[in-house]
């Protein structure tokens, strides 16, 4: 079934799209992370231009949140106020973002600074999980208990800034510098990269910061909902970008694959689970770096002016 | 743009060589009058063109679409039509200024470092002919109609080499015609008894929206004897026009539905599924 997109300006096959939405979003359920990380690259492969895709992707991680943020606060698995912290820290990195996007669009090294950021953030934080899980694993199979997740619950650099707040969901006590400023980075990378910031999010906060595990996901995902809100509405005041019918098609999909992923995950032991997002994280990274150094189809590239 | 103009010349040359010179505008008018039904017998035959449609939707479930360019060749005095007759069609879309931009292997990676701008790029182009280019006319007239993709005049502006220009041409030549923008279709066009012709022209679903013209051309011994400009209109409608036009003008607007629709798909999800599992 081919479905015309107004304003990517092409026909996609409706499906595969949905499909697409549906993959990123038992993702999003079953890991916290928004997935975008996954579907701008896709979207961009199937030949929406890039910043449609990265646009809409942010539309659709919107809604995808809005399932798991309602699922994790029945749980009581959100700090609403670390929360806030971060998407305060978050919206001013979005529109900070946007600036940087602009630029870089008119010296044209966008698409080169987004593959960079993607394989070196992807590529850090794949390995770094992967370690960790494949050590519980091995553990667990050993018979041992799984080892602990190494955090030190004091940074100094942490300790060190003025101010501290408690965060009972967290089970913190410490500056709310530290949450904001990991919020306006995750608010930059939203803008640039169309990703919800969850795979940086989660890690910072249980290894950085030693939140507690209860909360990580739900916080990450509250998070992400009013980061990408934001980012869908600097993309279609500034770049007129976001694409409705394509977001729509994501989302049918995606909220679909949302519930049925917190619903697989409960079936899945936790170390297993970050094990896979670990796998996924570093396959997109190979497939990145790979691109960054073959020889690209299309030398030549061409812009609207 | 060049092309048209010089038809026009020429079509204005015709008619001036047998107006009389230096007289009153309505003796002048009278005179051409007088001579049009033996300027007409004199003359070489008339186009009579049409397309199928005039207006292209891009609706839902647009896929791209078929466009049937036909017409009849009126020979004057009832003379008998000959059978080296041959046509050639060009649809061209709106032209706009591009920045083309070269990539380059530095420290390992690529990265754009080259770039070229041009003036004016026809966002689409297709020819149909009845015989193959280089049989069809000269290279200079080609040059001159804009006959055939190498021929396109795309005005580079940065003022760099002819060679350097020629390499961005070449590139960007080729990367409309990967996308299917550009295309050239040898022998889509029959001429039946010299007297009727017809050219299907497909028209991709990634075409872009404006306005097109189909110009046709009738040649005879490698030379351009008539032509004729058909105005085509491709655009958005319904629904795909309201989002497009929503997006461009109502900017806030559209950010805050986008919000909202994603925001009531969440919940309707959420909502949905809790009821299921209960």
């Amino acid at each position: 079934m081919h479905l015309y997109l107004p304003i990517a300006g092409l026909s996609v096959n409706a499906l595969v799209i949905v499909l697409l939405g549906g993959i990123v979003g038992m993702l999003s359920g079953m890991f916290g992370v928004g997935g975008g990380f996954l579907t701008t690259p896709l979207l961009i492969f199937y030949g929406v231009p890039p910043a449609v895709a990265v646009a809409s992707s942010a539309t659709q991680i919107t809604g995808t949140s809005v399932s798991g943020v309602l699922a994790h606060s029945r749980r009581q698995g959100v700090d609403f106020r670390m929360g806030t912290v971060l998407v305060t820290g978050g919206a001013v990195g979005s529109f900070v973002g946007g600036i940087i996007f602009r630029l870089l669009q008119k010296t044209g090294q966008i698409d080169t600074i987004i593959n960079l950021l993607y394989v070196v953030l992807l590529g850090w934080i794949g390995l770094g999980m992967a370690r960790e899980s494949v050590r519980a694993v091995m553990a667990t199979r050993e018979g041992k208990p799984p080892p602990p997740i190494t955090t030190k619950r004091h940074r100094r650099w942490i300790a060190a800034l003025p101010g501290r707040w408690r965060f009972y969901g967290a089970g913190l006590y410490i500056s709310p510098l530290a949450p904001l400023l990991l919020g306006f980075l995750t608010g930059l990378l939203t803008v640039l990269m169309g990703v919800s910031g969850g795979f940086i999010l989660v890690p910072a906060m249980l290894y950085l910061f030693g939140v507690s595990a209860r909360v990580v996901v739900g916080t990450s995902l509250f998070q992400g909902l009013f980061v990408t809100a934001t980012t869908t509405l600097v993309h279609s005041l500034t770049t007129h970008a976001v694409d409705l019918v394509l977001a729509g098609l994501l989302l049918i999909g995606s909220v679909t694959g949302a519930q049925i992923g917190s619903s697989l995950v409960q079936r899945v032991r936790p170390e297993r689970a970050r094990m896979m997002l670990a796998l996924i994280v570093l396959t997109v990274a190979i497939r990145m770096a790979l691109g960054l150094t073959w020889r690209p189809d299309a030398i030549y590239t061409v812009q609207l002016l | 743009m060049s092309a048209r103009d010089n038809m026009r010349v020429m079509a204005c040359g015709t008619v001036s060589k047998c107006a009389c010179p230096r007289t009153s505008p309505k003796k002048k008018l009278l005179a051409v009058v007088a001579a049009l039904p033996m300027l007409l017998g004199a003359s070489e035959p008339k186009l009579v063109p049409d397309v199928s449609d005039t207006q292209i939707d891009i609706a839902y479930s647009f896929t791209g679409a078929n466009l049937l360019l036909f017409g009849a060749i009126l020979y004057p005095g009832g003379r008998t039509p000959s059978a080296d007759t041959d046509v050639a069609v060009v649809i061209k879309g709106p032209a706009e200024p591009l920045l083309v931009r070269e990539k380059a292997k530095i420290a390992g990676i690529w990265v754009n470092h080259a770039s070229e701008r041009f003036r004016s790029v026809p966002s689409f182009y297709a020819v149909a002919t009845s015989r193959p280019l280089d049989k069809l006319v000269s290279a200079r007239t080609a040059a001159i109609y804009e006959i055939g993709i190498d021929n396109l005049l795309l005005s580079p502006a940065n003022g760099s080499s002819a060679g350097e220009q020629a390499r961005f041409e070449t590139g960007l030549v080729n990367l409309k015609r990967q996308s299917g923008l550009y295309a050239e279709h040898v022998g889509a066009v029959s001429v039946r008894e010299g007297v009727l012709y017809r050219a299907l022209v497909p028209i991709p679903a990634r075409v872009p929206v404006g306005q097109y013209t189909a110009e046709t051309y009738l040649i005879r011994n490698g030379h351009i004897v008539a032509a004729a400009t058909r105005e085509i209109d491709i655009g958005k409608s319904g629904f795909e026009r309201f989002v497009a036009q929503a997006a461009e003008h109502f900017p806030l607007l559209y950010g805050l539905a986008a919000i909202l629709i994603s925001l009531l798909m969440g919940l309707v999800a959420a909502i949905g599924f809790g009821r299921v599992r209960r």
